[in-house]
């Protein structure tokens, strides 16, 4: 047999026996209606199974062991978000306290709850408007950063890459003492102006890295025919190799996005109100929608609110995030 | 900007170009830091300044509630805090937390980059769906997990029959259980990604010639793909291992740093924003920067490696 044939077979009695042990165990150990979500599964890989045993050597370039990776990869990754899912849509007290994975009366009261509460309006407000100004400013940054240091040959260059390595490694709570202390001294404490300092400062170094790589794999000789065509130094930065460049700077955009809306130890110490208090740190404020109601299904709902722009730009940009967090970080 | 400016003196200019610049390399140096310059400012600003007045009100008994009584008392903050088991407990916290869960992130994450580097069908699935938990906000991964694991209302304990009563969050071992697998959730992503970058690198060549040789699976993982890999594990090591030092998020949604699980990170900002001591919780602050640079500097002597190195520069 060869290896490639013993590898399908293998991997396909691998996925039946996976397939197998969900259903047997959710028949033995669950009950409904979390049974279906158990038996689903199990037949995904029994199906798996069978499919790599009968198609025989007809497609022989597919790995069935990556397809089988690829569904339990799947099933790692939205397991906690389906569970938030389905606990943001269970319908009051009583279906939260009866446990489970799936809801018995499942509605969208939580939503509408989520939504009259101010306090998340404007926590959803503040953090776009955060986010949204601290990435623009932070890519301008690091794009002229990021250009010097792969195209510029100056005093000092190592130096902005150690500032830019330290402070990758810095110890975010370990600054929100002294700037609690300075913002309230300046009066920029619980301001946008307050959270979106330290977000540039500390989103910038991954720029710089994502973008110094991308403007290495830049041809050069493009920036010397427009400088031999008359263009000055800055006429080929700005004409040349921002164009080239967008792509990686899109890339550093999504990531420094991704770490401002993430964000929790500065929303939490630099603001304190509706004014200016971030998603992240808001859901820790939550109260149910009377005082006798755990928020447990609200803030489940909330979680959910503040995902879908993380699930649409995975979605969209996938291929961009995965090659900017992955070049330039490995060439040894 | 000067129209004599070149980039490359010795390669682009003619010659008469290059007469006229006074001092290309110095043109070349102004204009490098009149781009690189505002990024290194601002990225200072939050972090050198703040730095220094953390040094600076550490050497103080200073409470924001009671700044009449501000007083200089030297280095003995720093005595208080060394000498107190609560730091020594938090530091062993971290650095078990940092660990496990950087020695399990590399496991997974070998394994999920060994299957995105051989799938063909539904990558784009497959790479989407290993993005959420890298994309999604830690706060509402530790919630995710927090509830789960819940004795009433969570799924865990209904589906293992646990006894009604039993809570992880009840001790010191079943809330570090479910902090450190929120953390590996949420953070293998990013390490097999990594791995991948490294494993796209290792050269086919080499495991074909390893395969004719008659080298076992085993034996063509640890000679031949994980050395050729040493560059990506060490980075993911590195940055991996920093991060789970500084945990923050999780613990405190999970536990609010109860139960001996506060990491050194959440006893800086117990002292500093709960309990405004800022001459002491300064002196937190500069001990965990320094735990940090000596975690930092003892993998990269471990590695051998210079980070600007592996970074390609």
């Amino acid at each position: 047999m060869s290896p490639r044939r013993k590898s399908r077979v293998v991997w396909s009695l691998a996925a039946i026996a996976i397939g197998l042990i969900f259903a047997g165990a959710g028949l033995w150990l669950i009950d409904r209606p979390d049974l279906w979500l158990w038996l689903i599964t199990g037949t995904v890989f029994v199906l798996t199974g069978a499919v790599g045993l009968a198609i025989g050597d007809n497609a022989p370039q597919i790995s069935w062991a990556s397809i089988v990776g690829a569904e339990l990869i799947v099933l790692y990754t939205l397991t906690p978000v389906v569970y938030l899912v389905s606990l943001s849509l269970k319908g009051g007290n009583a279906d939260v306290n009866q446990g489970g994975f799936l809801p018995h009366d499942p509605g969208f009261t939580n939503y509408e709850t989520v939504f009259e509460f101010s306090l998340f309006q404007h926590a959803l407000f503040n953090s776009f408007g955060i986010s949204i100004i601290s990435t623009s400013i932070s890519v301008v940054l690091a794009t002229f950063a990021a250009y010097a240091v792969a195209r510029l040959r100056f005093r000092g260059k190592k130096l902005v890459l150690s500032v830019a390595l330290a402070i990758a490694m810095f110890p975010v709570v370990a600054l929100v003492g002294p700037l609690f202390d300075m913002w309230r001294a300046i009066g920029i404490y619980d301001t946008w102006i307050g959270l979106i300092i330290p977000y540039l400062s500390f989103t910038l170094p991954m720029s710089i890295w994502v973008l110094s790589a991308f403007f290495r794999e830049i041809p050069w000789e493009m920036e010397q025919a427009a400088e031999v065509d008359g263009a000055t130094a800055w006429q080929a930065f700005r004409k040349v190799i921002v164009p080239l460049a967008a792509p990686g700077v899109f890339t550093a955009a999504i990531i420094t996005f991704f770490f401002a809306w993430n964000d929790f130890v500065f929303g939490i110490s630099l603001s304190s109100t509706e004014r200016s208090i971030p998603v992240p740190a808001s859901l820790a404020f939550f109260t149910g929608a009377s005082q006798f109601d755990q928020p447990i299904a609200a803030i489940a709902a909330a979680s959910v609110v503040v995902t879908i722009p993380i699930f649409v730009i995975v979605l969209l940009f996938q291929r961009k995030i995965v090659s900017g967090l992955t070049s330039g970080a490995v060439k040894g | 900007m000067a129209s004599t400016t070149t980039l490359e003196p010795t390669k682009a200019a003619p010659g008469g170009r290059r007469a006229k610049a006074r001092s290309p390399e110095s043109a070349e140096n102004r204009l490098g830091w009149k781009l690189a310059g505002p990024a290194v400012a601002v990225m200072l600003l939050v972090t050198a300044w703040p730095m220094l007045r953390a040094l600076y009100l550490s050497t103080f008994s200073y409470r924001l509630t009671d700044p009449d009584n501000r007083e200089f008392v030297g280095i003995s903050n720093y005595g208080v805090v060394l000498s107190d088991s609560l730091w020594w407990r938090a530091v062993g916290v971290a650095v078990f937390i940092m660990v496990v869960t950087v020695a399990v992130e590399l496991v997974i994450g070998f394994a999920f980059a060994m299957v995105m580097n051989n799938i063909l069908v539904a990558r784009g699935l497959v790479r989407a769906s290993i993005l959420v938990p890298y994309g999604i906000i830690t706060v509402v991964s530790a919630y995710a997990w927090l509830y789960a694991f819940q004795p009433t209302t969570g799924f865990v304990n209904q589906w293992l029959h646990l006894d009604p009563g039993t809570n992880l969050f009840d001790d010191f071992w079943g809330s570090i259980f479910v902090i450190c697998l929120a953390e590996i959730w949420k953070t293998t992503p990013f390490v097999s990604l990594l791995l991948l970058a490294g494993l796209s690198q290792v050269p086919n060549d080499a495991i074909e010639a390893a395969t004719v040789d008659g080298a076992t699976w085993t034996q063509r993982l640890t000679k031949v793909i994980l050395p050729s890999m040493r560059a990506a594990i060490m980075v993911a090591v590195l940055f991996r291992a920093l991060d789970a030092y500084r945990i923050f998020d999780s613990p405190f949604i999970m536990t609010g740093f109860a139960n001996g699980t506060a990491p050194p990170s959440g006893l800086v900002y117990n002292a500093m924003i709960q309990r405004v001591e800022l001459g002491l919780g300064s002196a937190m602050s500069v001990l965990l920067f320094l735990s940090v640079l000596i975690i930092a500097f003892g993998l990269m002597k471990l590695f051998r490696v210079d980070l600007s190195q592996v970074r390609g520069d």
